[in-house]
This record gives C-alpha cells, structure tokens and sequence, in this order.
C-alpha cells in the first residue's frame, strides 16, 4: 500500500469532500493564500479558489460563530483553529451555539460543522498554545470528538467527521503531521472510518495499553521495549474517537489482559482517562487483577524549557514504569 | 434615559409605508398587540408560578420586531438575543407553542428544552432566541454568510440590545461583515439599560451606539422613535434594500423602551427614586404616555381612516382570548418525561443512522 503523511491524509481528505459536496468549505487563519500554517490545506485555495477555502482574519469567536450560523443553513464548514488552544477565546460559540442549539431547538436545528487543528504540547511553545482540549470538548454533551493517530486514520475519521450531521471537534497533532504511514489509495475507491470505533494497534496477552492521538505512539514505543526486554505482551488500543466511544473494545481488552495502563496526554485531573478508569471499575471491577494505572501530562501548565517539557509529557519509560509495578 | 424623539418626518407617506394597504396596517396593529396580551398573559402565569427561571419581557418595544419583520421576503432571515417571544410571534409562531415553551411543556416549540430565552422556528426562518449576550451576533452573520455562499437574494436581521455592543463577539461580527459585504442587518434595540445599568454608564461612544460602524466601513443609521412602526419600517426597509441590492452590511439603532424590568426578577427598575432604582416611575410613566407603540399606532390608523377604536377593542378582545386559549393549552399539556433529557441531543442518534448507533454517546449509567 502507498504512504503518505499525516499532513498529506488530511489534505487528501479535504481535496475529496470538497469535490464531493459543494456545501464543504474551509475556513481559518491562513488556510488559504499562505497553503496553512502547518501547510495542512496546501495547494486546495489555488485548486478550489476563494469560495471553498476562505482566510479569515484573527477571530475565533467570529468565523466559528458564523461557521456555525451558516452551517444551520446547511452549509458544512471546516474550520481550522491555527491551534486548538485558541478554543478558549472562540468557547461561547463553541459550547452554547454548536453545542446546544439542536438541544435547546428541541431538534430542529443541526449543526454539520467540524471543528480542527492541532492539540498537542511538545514543541515547545509554552503553555497557552500546548492545550489538550478533548477531555473539556468531551465534556459538552452534542460535541463529538476525534483524535486520530495515524494518517491512515487521519483521512478516514475526517471524511466521516465531515459528513456527519453533528459538531465534530477533530483533534490532530504538529508531531504528527510529518509522520507517514499507509493511507488506501483514492483510486482503490472512498475511504472512511467512522467515529466510536477504537483500533486494537498492537495485540498482546498481558497488559493492556490504552490510548489515543499521539500517546498510541508512546504506547506502542513502550510495548516494544516491553516485549523485548521484560518478555511482556500488550494489546494497544487506540481510541481514536473520544466521543462517541467504543466501550465495548475497552472492556474486551480489559477482560482479557486484566491489567490496564492508560496512557493519555491530558492533564490528570478529569483528562480522558480518568473517564475511562471510571469506566473500567464500573464495568469491568471483576476481570481487574491490578490497580487501572495512568500515565498523563505532569499536572501543571505546560514548561516551555525543551528538555523538560519532554519529560512533562508521557514518555515510554514512564508507561514501562507504570505496567512494570503492575504485573 | 434612552433619547426617543417625536418624528419630524411623517413616515406613513413613504414609498414603503404607502404602499401598505388597509389590512395589511390592521394585521400590523394586531400582531404589536397579540405580542403585548401574550407577554402580559405570561407575567401573569409567571407570578402564579407556572414557569421557572426568567422572563424578559418585550413589552415596549412591539414596533420594533413587528416593523422589521414586516419587511421579510423568503430568504431573509431572524436572530435575536434572550427578549425573543415577541419576534418569534411577529415570524408567525403560534401562542400555544409559545406558552407552552414557557411553561416548560413537551408541546413548546422547543419540547421544553429551551425555555423562555430560546425560542427557534427554522420553518419561519426564525434562528432564536439566544441566551448569551451577544453571542447571537457571529450567528447572525453566518446566515448571511449561508446565503451569499448559496447565491441567494436575501439578508440576515440580527437584533441585539444596547449592552450587547460591548462583547467582543460583536465586534469580531462587524469586522467581517465588514471585510466581506455580507448582507446582515445589526439592530441595536436601545431601549436605554443593560439590564440595570444606564447606556451612559455602560457605553463609550460619540453621538450614538451605531456610529462603531463607521469604524468598520458599514453604513449605520438610527430610528429616534422606535415607537413609530412606520419609522422602523422606513429605515429597516433601506437597510432590506442595500442588502438585498448591494450585499453590504448595516447597523441600525432603534431607540425604544421597555416597560417592565430587564427580567421580572429585576426588583429595582420601578421606584419612585432613582436613589431606590435605576430608573423611577415617572421615567416609565413618561415613555407610556407618550411613547406607546400600540398607541401611537393605534392613533395613527384612526386618523387615516384605517380602523376604529372598535374594530381595536375587537382585534384586542381576540388577542386576550387568544392568550387564555394558549395557557389552556399549556396547562393541559404534558411535560417532557426523563427520557426526553436524551434526545434532541445529537441527531445521527436521534435519526438512529449507522453513526448514532456506532459507539457510546452518553455516559449515564
């Protein structure tokens, strides 16, 4: 199969849906003329022009809220958040309008939009633009959210992302976006994959790793290191999607490893993973041989100092440390 | 102590306004007043405790929704903030469905989901109803965003209140509407406090709210006396016009008043000092008297000849009848049960497509 870069799966995605659908466009800060900040929507403005990937001015607040004011007309934009830190000054827009006009309409009204761009840390841009925002997006119920890991699951996720009729908030990564990986190819036909269907990336007897955007990587790190020199086995699952959530594929690892280490770059308190922890002792009390562990961001904002912001980060030594005290 | 002014000009002589014929002037005159009966309905259920939470109530301003909306054709669109029953009842949504909205009934126009502030009738092209100030203001823009991207003649009528100038999301709003000639019409309705705060100690401005516009390169002008629906009509319809015309922008200013409080919990709009409150009696007293839509309107179709103090206590009488009918209507319907909490929240679920039933959605037990 071919390789592209997760950068070039999302491009790829964007170029189809907006054939496909004359309602899809993009918008954001320099998506268009400038190919994107991360050079995620290169080349689509000189394809599609100035109707479909549209510049906006430095206004979160303003082109979401009026992304999701067209979109109740049934328009279905795309908009880039630069970085998905800036959520903070675009929230109302998010949180009351795309996220509860269909509720509080009693139906009546959809909200087709989706929301996307880089949340990550690790790059060393200090903490207002190393957020992590999908535990408080997963919060908002009639939010979704997406974190993909791979390029491969980079372009399926955001196709279905963009057709669904709900606000889908897609987080990618910067550590990412140069990462290749096998991505079907487009003449093989239309690729998608939908939302709440976790990924078993790696498959193992003995402890079970879960995770989801770039920590899968960290994951996967550890569970070689694990395998090769401590003869451990372990299932890796990838979430993928945040909300909805595939709690079936949770519990089926748990059952069958019975130790579990969740390894998630949220912040401890009320990341993801404390969801997920929640979750297992809920349901899954009985296969449990182990205390649910968690490897999670260090809790304080994000250092900007590079060699210690890698340490604030889930590393595959910390996730080795952690299945380590376990078994 | 908002600046409504007798109008200079006679308005009822002006190509938009004579072109009205008699019914349609009686059908203008009836909707202020079904708008009217209706919200004094509604206090009244309020204070018997039939609803919860708040109640802002557009009593004062009927000229305002009712001129504007007047002017819609079929693609021109309405947002408003949290004092929207009376433009939800000026699109031409049903007493019943409004009440029992209020009384937090499954028949309301939102199931009872959204309440007093949140009223939506997409069919009418009626957006809301939105509870945060000024949030409404970048979803007024994406209407008109929507219709310039689909090609359409059309305009978005975004109303908001003299404190809603202030947020930021506004701002951003005018900047590109500004930027991009997108056809949404920004009424400011002044009606002179954000909440119990005077204009004057709220507002930084020159001559008026709506002259932030030229900041922005958009065409503002005001209505001195939003009492007079012929005066709204006149200055809404050019701004109809330039955006039907021209897809460019307009803010509007449109002084007008409100009787009762910002919300009916508001205990200090109403005192004989403004030592006590933020206004006194005389002050509201004044606006009655003097500035009263339905009277002024009322007034103005006698003299032309066009109704009679009968025929008004008729269309009056009806608008009571009409009101009680819908508070029967609210009282005998039935609240949302439990399982209504989870619907209406995502709609691939509600639709129950592959997507709604693929993965958990809700993390209850």
């Amino acid at each position: 199969m071919r390789t592209i870069t997760y950068r070039q799966a999302l491009n790829e995605a964007f170029d189809e849906e907006i054939q496909r659908d004359p309602n899809v466009f993009l918008i954001g800060e320099e998506v268009a003329e400038y190919d994107g900040a991360y050079k995620v929507t290169q080349g689509l403005w000189k394809k599609h022009g100035d109707k479909r990937v549209v510049d906006s001015p430095i206004s979160e607040s303003g082109f979401i809220g009026m992304a999701v004011g067209a979109s109740m007309l049934g328009l279905r934009p795309v908009c880039e958040l630069m970085f998905w830190s800036f959520y903070t000054v675009a929230w109302d827009q998010i949180a009351n309008n795309a996220g509860m006009v269909r509720y509080m309409s009693g139906g009546l009204i959809n909200c087709p939009i989706v929301i996307r761009g880089p949340a990550n840390g690790g790059t060393n841009v200090g903490a207002t633009h190393s957020h992590t925002p999908e535990n408080i997006m997963a919060t908002i119920p009639g939010l979704k959210v997406v974190c993909p890991a791979t390029a491969r699951d980079a372009k399926g996720l955001m196709k279905t992302a963009i057709r669904d009729n709900d606000p889908v908030m897609f987080m990618e990564n910067t550590m990412l976006y140069g990462l290749e990986g096998e991505v079907p190819d487009p003449a093989d036909g239309d690729f998608t994959i939908p939302l709440g269907v976790a990924d078993l990336k790696r498959e193992g007897g003995d402890v079970s790793l879960i995770a989801h955007g770039r920590s899968v990587l960290i994951a996967l790190e550890a569970a070689e290191i694990l395998s090769a020199e401590h003869g451990i086995e372990c299932d890796v699952l990838d979430l993928r999607s945040i909300r909805p959530l595939d709690e079936e594929a949770i519990l089926e690892t748990v059952a069958k490893t019975s130790r579990v280490v969740l390894v998630d770059e949220n912040k401890p308190f009320c990341g993801v993973s404390a969801q997920i922890a929640a979750l297992i002792q809920e349901k899954a009390f009985d296969d449990l041989d182990a205390p649910v562990q968690r490897v999670c961001s260090i809790d304080a904002p994000a250092i900007y100092s590079p060699p210690v912001e890698k340490e604030q980060l889930p590393t595959a030594r910390r996730v080795i440390d952690k299945v380590l005290s376990i078994i | 102590m908002p600046v409504l002014a007798e109008s200079t000009t006679d308005f009822s002589k002006t190509e938009i306004n004579a072109a009205l014929t008699a019914e349609q002037k009686r059908h203008l005159l009836r909707d202020m007043i079904r708008i009217r009966e209706f919200e004094t309905g509604a206090f009244e259920q309020y204070q018997k405790k039939k609803m919860g939470g708040f109640l802002h109530l557009y009593i004062g301003q009927e000229a305002v929704a009712v001129g504007s909306v007047s002017l819609m054709g079929d693609n021109d669109h309405v947002i408003t903030a949290y004092r929207d029953h009376g433009h939800a009842l000026a699109v031409g949504m049903g007493m019943d469905e409004c009440m029992a909205e209020l009384f937090g009934k499954r028949t309301g126009c939102s199931k009872g989901k959204g309440g007093s502030m949140h009223f939506f009738a997409p069919d009418k092209n009626y957006w809301g109803g939105h509870g945060i100030v000024g949030g409404q203001t970048p979803l007024g823009l994406g209407l008109a965003f929507g219709l310039k991207y689909k090609g359409l003649k059309g305009c978005s009528m975004c109303f908001l209140g003299d404190g809603a100038v202030n947020q930021g999301a506004y701002h951003e709003s005018l900047n590109l509407a500004g930027l991009w000639d997108l056809p949404v019409i920004y009424v400011i309705e002044n009606n002179g406090y954000s909440m119990g705060t005077s204009q004057k100690r709220s507002s930084a401005f020159n001559t008026c709210l709506a002259e932030r516009a030229a900041g922005y390169g958009i065409i503002w002008d005001v209505v001195r006396n939003g009492s007079d629906l012929y005066e709204v009509r006149e200055v809404v319809g050019r701004a109809v016009e330039r955006a039907h015309a021209e897809s460019r922008p307009t803010v509007l200013e449109i002084s007008t008043y409100r009787y009762e409080g910002h919300s009916v919990a508001d205990a200090k709009h109403n005192k004989q000092t403004l030592q006590e409150g933020y206004r006194t009696k005389d002050e509201i007293e004044h606006y009655r008297k003097n500035f009263d839509p339905i009277g002024n309107f009322s007034e103005k179709l006698i003299q032309e000849g066009v109704t009679t103090e009968e025929e008004i206590k008729e269309i009056r009488k009806a608008a009571v009848a009409e009101t009680r009918a819908s508070v029967t209507f609210a009282d005998q319907s039935a609240f949302p049960t439990a399982e209504d909490l989870l619907t209406d929240v995502y709609s691939e679920v509600d639709h129950n497509t592959l997507a709604g039933r693929t993965g958990r959605h809700f993390f209850n037990d």
